[in-house]
């Protein structure tokens, strides 16, 4: 199982996709540090925007924790993705007060106009949807946050209308930049 | 001149950025004297974006609602004419939510800048802190928490005075304070309020347990949902090490204390004391069996104090008042403040900081100004996922630790969720129970499988399926769960089911009995049908139904099997009589 990260076995053409290296530094500062394992994939998530079997591998490697340790960690926490991610991560909130305001019906209009439902992203790329438990906006619900590489942002008082609104608008930002 | 924008989360999230950089423009370009800078949250989250205008006299000016166009006018009208702008001012009411409260956790939060430590400290930060280490000892500090009667403010009511008092009572070296700050019950905001908006403060709560405990290391357990948070959480514990209130040697004594973040991955159970630590040891946060305890065997094995952000905020109070004044507030067996977070159809959202003992009724009408758009109270969920649903009869109930436990609910972390006639208690009990469902670790088969059964029911309920019998299966579940389960989360999952079962059961048996939701909030239950007057028997709806569920002959009325119809409501478009109707 040992070499799986250099020479995946699978035919996911992923192979020297990633640049294992990027993470050496990290995993040198947290070399003494208890508990550090959390720390790390969260870094390595960071880094490659989910969490590849090769990343995986390979710290398992360089810590000595075994893989099914690091799967059970990383399946275990909704934060890490084994998937990649699209360019616009969209966290839906469906605490309470979202709840209670109606985010069921944003939820489906996003996933209509998507076609995506909850934790998927789209053929382009550009969007996921994740349903997350509570942002903490709770007297903005219903509430959503979107982020990508430039941070991220917080939208509240949503409506079906406005939430697509807001999700065209970066459709559009994404084209024109591309 | 100063000019304070409100920038918590929620500030932020209704445009408060763009109105700083207005502000900053227009004093720019005008060449005027005055300071722009960032404050947290005041909690009165409805009226945001909220700017203070401090006058050169010390006398502060509040604007609510603004935009950039209401920036303009102020600049011109208030900044350089010295007229403030009457019509974009606070009103009476919302300087009534405010002055109705009694803040301790929450007092500095929307009045200082929480990016900068000597706002902190201008308003008397870290002086308790001077004063336990140089005036007190572990010793002293323990006693003075618990003759304070503070407790914890994380949902158990644990005090904290005593919780302190068994950790330093340990005899191993190393000991641990942690700060759980993974406010994973959907509904409650206040610890991310005091962390955007007064770091410092559960800072120097953390260092005085520090001191009492003679722990060296402290860990904050922040939710990764609260980029913000974690934000000013950095820069107060830097600041704090530059100012020497942090670090070797703190303020030149011989107690060195230093504060570590780890960020939390998504998993409500980690509220749980040991999942938490098991979390910031790099595992899966499941809980264990307990004895030992987190005080006697935390984290790392270590004798660890936990609590939450919210009472490490009440510390530095009791300290630097004394446990008197502290017992002064709040009632006898509860004494404090504790902040709730009222949302849902209430007119006036945001934070709620009231002494314990103070009734449902004053928070929710008296402060939060009464139901939106006047419809009438139904309940209210009080503690979240773990709490249960308090009704009108309950509204001058006392909010402290034993009133709520008593009735079946609990304070939990202060989440208020009001709602209002137009919702549908099942669907809200299976809402709850969808998030234990999802959020249970798995470990413990009562809370694994108990709560996937009860959420199968409410299913079926909400779906038109359930029948009476399942509701007493409810029953007895939740009953096995709450007697079985390892952890809180488990014991307490089945709360919200119990709670609106015994409150609102005439509700669940018009699912089961009579098919119907009587707020018409549950889909599933809604039927498609044809109005037999109305009905010319054109056969277009026959045709444009996918299922083939509608039948009838020609100039007939047609009806709809309703076992085969799968509400996609083609029918209904299809109609040119408006005879098929949703109800």
């Amino acid at each position: 199982m040992k070499d799986r990260g250099d020479n995946c076995a699978c035919d996911c053409q992923n192979k020297d996709k990633f640049e294992l290296s990027q993470l050496d530094e990290f995993l040198d500062e947290v070399k003494d540090m208890q508990g550090s394992l959390i720390h790390i994939l969260q870094k390595a998530q960071d880094i490659y925007g989910y969490l590849p079997r090769e990343v995986i591998a390979y710290i398992s490697d360089k810590t000595g924790c075994t893989q099914a340790k690091i799967y059970g960690i990383a399946t275990f926490y909704t934060q890490f993705r084994l998937k990649p991610m699209g360019k616009n991560l969209i966290m839906l909130c469906q605490g309470t007060a979202c709840h209670v305001s109606g985010s069921k019906d944003i939820e489906e209009a996003i996933c209509k106009d998507l076609k995506i439902s909850d934790g998927e992203t789209t053929v382009d790329g550009l969007f996921t949807l994740n349903n997350v438990a509570c942002l903490g906006c709770c007297s903005l619900a219903p509430v959503m946050m979107i982020q990508n590489k430039d941070g991220e942002e917080t939208y509240g008082n949503l409506t079906e209308a406005k939430a697509l609104d807001i999700i065209n608008g970066f459709k559009m930002k994404m084209e024109q930049g591309a | 001149m100063k000019i304070a924008i409100g920038q918590g989360s929620c500030g932020i999230a209704s445009g408060s950025k763009k109105i700083e950089e207005a502000f900053r423009r227009h004093v720019a370009e005008n060449n005027l004297q005055a300071e722009v800078t960032i404050t947290g949250c005041i909690g009165s989250c409805y009226l945001e974006p909220i700017v203070d205008i401090y006058q050169d006299g010390g006398q502060m000016v509040r604007y609510v609602h603004m935009t950039e166009d209401k920036v303009d006018k102020v600049v011109r009208q208030h900044l350089m004419g010295h007229e403030p702008v009457e019509e974009y001012r606070i009103s009476k009411s919302g300087t009534d939510f405010l002055e109705k409260q009694t803040r301790i956790a929450l007092k500095n939060c929307g009045l200082i800048n929480p990016e900068d430590i000597r706002d902190y400290i201008k308003v008397g930060g870290y002086k308790a802190l001077k004063k336990a280490i140089f005036e007190m000892d572990g010793k002293t500090i323990c006693q003075e928490v618990e003759k304070s009667g503070l407790r914890g403010r994380g949902g158990g009511g644990f005090p904290t005075g005593k919780k302190w008092g068994l950790v330093a009572a340990q005899t191993d070296p190393i000991k641990y304070v942690v700060c759980n700050a993974d406010e994973g019950d959907p509904g409650a905001f206040m610890d991310r309020s005091v962390m955007e908006g007064d770091p410092h403060k559960m800072l120097e709560g953390m260092i005085i347990a520090g001191i009492a405990i003679g722990a060296q290391i402290g860990y904050i357990y922040v939710r990764a949902e609260y980029p913000l948070a974690v934000k000013r959480l950095k820069k107060a514990i830097s600041q704090a090490e530059e100012w020497g209130f942090l670090g070797k040697n703190i303020l030149g004594s011989k107690f060195s204390f230093e504060i570590r973040i780890n960020l939390g991955a998504g998993a409500f159970v980690c509220g749980e004391g040991s999942a938490l630590t098991a979390s910031i040891e790099g595992n899966r946060g499941m809980p264990r069996v307990k004895p030992p305890r987190t005080v006697e065997q935390g984290l790392f094995g270590k004798p660890t104090i936990l609590n939450n952000v919210e009472t490490f905020s009440h510390i530095p109070f009791i300290i630097a008042n004394g446990a008197q004044i502290y017992r002064g507030i709040g009632i006898d067996k509860s004494p404090g403040t504790k902040a709730f977070a009222l949302t849902g159809n209430v007119n006036k959202t945001g934070l709620v900081e009231v002494p314990m003992g103070t009734s449902l009724r004053e928070v929710i009408f008296d402060i939060g100004g009464g139901i939106k758009n006047n419809k009438a109270f139904k309940a209210v969920q009080i503690g979240g996922p773990s709490g249960g649903c308090l009704t009108e009869k309950y509204l001058d109930l006392s909010l402290d630790f034993d009133s709520l436990s008593k009735v079946g609910a609990m304070v939990g972390s202060g989440g208020l969720v009001v709602m209002d006639e137009e919702t549908c208690m099942v669907s809200i009990a299976k809402f709850f129970m969808d998030f234990t469902e999802q959020e249970s670790c798995g470990k413990c088969v009562p809370c694994r499988e108990g709560t996937h059964l009860m959420n199968e029911i409410l299913d079926d309920i909400v779906n038109g399926r359930g029948t009476k019998e399942q509701i007493d299966m409810l029953m007895e579940l939740a009953d096995t769960i709450t007697t079985t389960s390892l952890c809180g989360l488990g014991k307490t999952a089945a709360l919200p089911v119990m709670s609106t079962i015994r409150e609102f059961q005439d509700e669940y048996y018009a699912h089961v009995v009579e098919k119907r939701c009587p707020t018409g909030k549950c889909k599933g239950l809604k039927r498609i049908e044809i109005i037999v007057g109305k009905c010319k028997g054109c056969g277009l709806c026959l045709d444009a139904c996918p299922v083939n569920a509608i039948s009838g002959k020609r100039r007939q009325p047609h009806v709809i099997d309703k076992s085969s119809c799968t509400k996609c409501k083609l029918c209904i478009d299809s109609c040119k009589f408006d005879a098929i109707v949703e109800i």
